[in-house]
């Protein structure tokens, strides 16, 4: 009894979780006249890979892809390395209003990002960097900071405090604590932490949205909203779902293949706020 | 000294984010009287609280389901947190392009399985009347943020100790009463934190609306982001939007911990 409902919940869990990624991943595969016809195939007939080469071939999309890259790359190391420096303060040495600036940065942090469109793009009309992608990726690096101070607070707590005095007395300066013991002890975390920030900003829309409007520059998700809209008519859906898998099929691998350090320092940072 | 090291993360956070929120409520400050005149605001602002109402509900409600769920010891456990985490990690911009192919009224899997198991008897047109659409966008939130939920509540969980759950179950106490004399009251606070963070969000809905919706049909599943977006991309109103800006994100946070407090019993923020 115990084990039927254990089943048939997990079961229910798998099915919410993928089952629209899935429907894209079974869509992007319907080639020809197959996407559109009623009632709709669940397993692609005569499977084809045309949308795929297609979303290359016809669209930008490779650029999007670039530019996705280039945002997402800067501004993740950009947020880690601000991060470790503020976590390794708040999590080891005894500082003084270290409470309110971390209640300072989860508020800063809470605002949905959609709300700050507005601030940030009159910042970027003042300051000249309409357009910008080194821009979008100072704005990913702070919307994304708080996240990663906090989860690098709680991956730099657990390192045994005795390892960290044993180094003092070794005569080791705060940096090189940093830099020799907490940094490589705290690997995994700073992988996991950097995997989830990076993603975030993968996925951002608002304001690479409204930020960088010319097309050479655009980020992913806003290249795959644009791609409806020329006419009701003539939403390309089979390239959409390659589109759409292409760009979520690497965020899944990686949660999956990271789970144990995400899964963690999500709930270890969880457990801490 | 020390400080030093806080100095990166503040110049980034407060001069990046802080500075331009605070230059934009002065901007708006000329227009802050116009808020209250606005019928538009008041209808848009309704249509945001009933779906920010409506779907944190129902993500704390499937979230708890799935953190109890997760929480017991079954094979593989980690990989199935992990898939249960998956929604949250992904683009919604570009899953909302998903949900708009699911939701198609011809060719869409949602009408074809409800026609089969016999809940429809004819296709519905889901994002092109004000209802359905407004569901839609419903489904499509649920489905995208339960899963910050599930890990809230799973971080929760895991701070009950084991050993009151023996104690427990050694007097005799069954699996439903342990959870609601037991790990309920425990969760309050994480409850407390996962409804807090996620009724900022949802009244901050965006790109959900602006990808599957566009705000229509009719305005029905308009929302305040789209609206502030609206102000500045459609009307051009960058002194107004300010102002709305302001007031909306204030109204967000209020309104959040004071849900907050409410389930907790005392402030979250």
């Amino acid at each position: 009894m115990r084990r039927l409902c254990l089943a048939s919940g997990l079961a229910f869990l798998v099915v919410f979780s993928l089952g629209p990624f899935v429907w894209s991943f079974l869509t992007s595969l319907k080639g020809g006249r197959e996407l559109f016809s009623i009632p709709p195939t669940y397993f692609p007939q005569s499977p084809s890979l045309e949308h795929y080469t297609g979303v290359f071939e016809q669209r930008p999309f490779a650029r999007y892809i670039g530019n996705s890259l280039i945002v997402g790359a800067g501004s993740t190391l950009i947020a880690l390395g601000a991060a470790s420096l503020a976590a390794y303060a708040l999590a080891r040495l005894r500082i003084r209003f270290s409470g309110a600036f971390e209640k300072a940065l989860l508020l800063l942090a809470l605002v949905p990002p959609a709300l700050l469109v507005i601030p940030l793009h009159d910042a970027a009309r003042l300051t000249g960097l309409s357009n910008s992608r080194l821009a979008l990726i100072l704005i990913h690096a702070a919307l994304n900071l708080p996240f990663a101070v906090w989860m690098l607070t709680a991956f730099f707590r657990g390192i045994p405090g005795e390892l960290l005095e044993a180094a003092r007395l070794d005569g080791l300066s705060r940096v090189q604590i940093l830099r020799r013991i907490v940094l490589p002890l705290a690997a995994p975390g700073l992988a996991a932490t950097a995997i989830l920030v990076f993603i975030f900003s993968w996925n951002e829309f608002a304001l690479a949205l409204t930020l960088l409007t010319r097309d050479d520059v655009r980020t992913v998700p806003v290249g795959i909203a644009m791609l409806s809209g020329v006419t009701v008519y003539e939403v390309p859906w089979g390239q959409i779902s390659a589109a759409v898998v292409m760009t979520t099929l690497p965020v899944v691998a990686a949660v999956i293949l990271f789970q144990r350090w995400i899964v963690g320092g999500l709930t270890a940072g969880a457990l801490k706020g | 000294m020390r400080h030093l090291y806080l100095l990166p993360a503040a110049i980034l956070v407060f001069g990046i984010l802080g500075l331009p929120l605070v230059l934009t409520v002065s901007r708006g400050s000329g227009h802050f009287a116009a808020l209250f005149s606005d019928a538009t605001l008041g209808s848009v602002a309704l249509t945001t609280l009933a779906f920010a109402a409506v779907s944190v509900t129902l993500e704390m409600a499937i979230g708890l389901g799935f953190a109890l769920l997760l929480q017991q010891t079954i094979r593989a456990r980690g990989l199935f947190r992990a898939i249960a985490l998956i929604p949250w990690a992904l683009p919604t911009a570009v899953m909302a392009m998903s949900w708009r192919w699911i939701f198609n009224d011809v060719y869409g899997v949602a009408n074809d399985m409800l026609l089969k198991v016999g809940l429809l008897h004819e296709p519905i047109a889901w994002l092109g009347r004000p209802g359905t659409a407004f569901f839609a966008l419903v489904a499509a939130d649920v489905w995208k943020t339960t899963p910050f939920v599930t890990i809230i509540l799973l971080a929760g969980l895991q701070s009950v100790p084991r050993d009151l759950h023996e104690a427990m179950s050694v007097d005799g106490a069954g699996p439903v009463r342990r959870f609601f004399s037991l790990a309920l009251p425990l969760l309050r606070p994480a409850m407390a934190v996962a409804v807090t963070f996620r009724m900022i969000q949802a009244l901050g809905i965006f790109d959900l609306v602006w990808v599957l919706t566009g705000g229509g049909p009719a305005d029905s599943t308009r929302t305040l982001a789209q609206y502030v977006y609206e102000t500045l991309f459609r009307y051009l109103n960058l002194g107004y939007g300010a102002a709305l800006t302001a007031a909306v994100v204030l109204g967000a946070f209020l309104l959040a911990s004071g849900v907050g407090a409410a389930v907790r019993g005392k402030p979250v923020l």
